[in-house]
């Protein structure tokens, strides 16, 4: 298990392939990458993140370690960014191996759902317009909930 | 005790970490936001929703209600948006 918080940029590309090369026998990986959104109707200039590094790290670590439980997962790795980032540039990355796809795709969904609502992150947009927080979402809570039942 | 704020609580009250000698009364996680909440307007403002906030003593996320105990360091955080 791998669990990074940092406010220095990653390479996706070369984290995947680390990921790979680790356990390639493994038979399924999933990789999802969450970039900064900034779409022709609503344009972005920035997106600054603010983080509770300490408290993201086991907040993290405790989400993957259930996800592991869970859908018996041959590894994981969540890396997420903190800072002023660009429109393109990676937030976060989870990857999930698994001896099937099934427990691959749905360890690195619920990593995803948990890490929305529960990991010390905060976004802040900045827009030609000026700056604004971004709003927590009632779907991102639903989406978290379907685990729970 | 120290006190931690986040994002846009941070900005509310311009202020990202203050030192509070709490009176006797302040027991638990809620009674520390109760006690900001009266302290002055911008306390009033910024946690006029105190129900959306979660709390974490030592860098440790704890339910509502949870008393601080021998913890040194209680963070007030809004509701989170990462990913």
């Amino acid at each position: 298990m791998d669990i990074r918080v940092s406010e220095t940029p990653f390479d996706p590309g070369a984290e995947s392939n680390a990921f790979l090369d680790r356990g390639k026998a493994a038979g399924a990986a999933v990789t999802f990458t969450g970039l900064v959104r900034s779409l022709p109707d609503d344009p972005i200039i920035a997106l600054t993140l603010e983080c509770y590094p300490e408290l993201a790290i086991r907040q993290l670590t405790a989400i993957a370690t259930e996800a592991v439980t869970r859908f018996s997962l041959a590894d994981i790795t969540v890396i997420h960014r903190y800072g002023r980032m660009l429109p393109g540039e990676p937030i976060v990355q989870v990857m999930a191996l698994s001896a099937h796809r099934q427990a691959a795709f749905d360890g690195a969904q619920m990593v995803m759902d948990y890490l929305k609502t529960d990991a010390p992150f905060w976004k802040k947009e900045t827009t030609a317009t000026g700056e604004h927080w971004v709003e927590a979402k009632s779907a991102d809570d639903s989406a978290k909930a379907r685990w729970e039942a | 005790m120290k006190v931690l704020y986040f994002a846009w609580l941070r900005e509310r009250l311009n202020l990202s970490e203050e030192d509070i000698a709490f009176p006797p009364e302040v027991v638990t996680t809620g009674d520390v936001i109760a006690f900001l909440a009266a302290r002055d307007e911008a306390g009033a403002l910024a946690f006029e929703r105190p129900a959306i906030f979660k709390t974490a003593l030592d860098a440790r996320i704890v339910p509502h209600g949870t008393p601080l105990a021998d913890a040194k360091i209680i963070a007030l955080l809004p509701p989170m948006t990462g990913g």
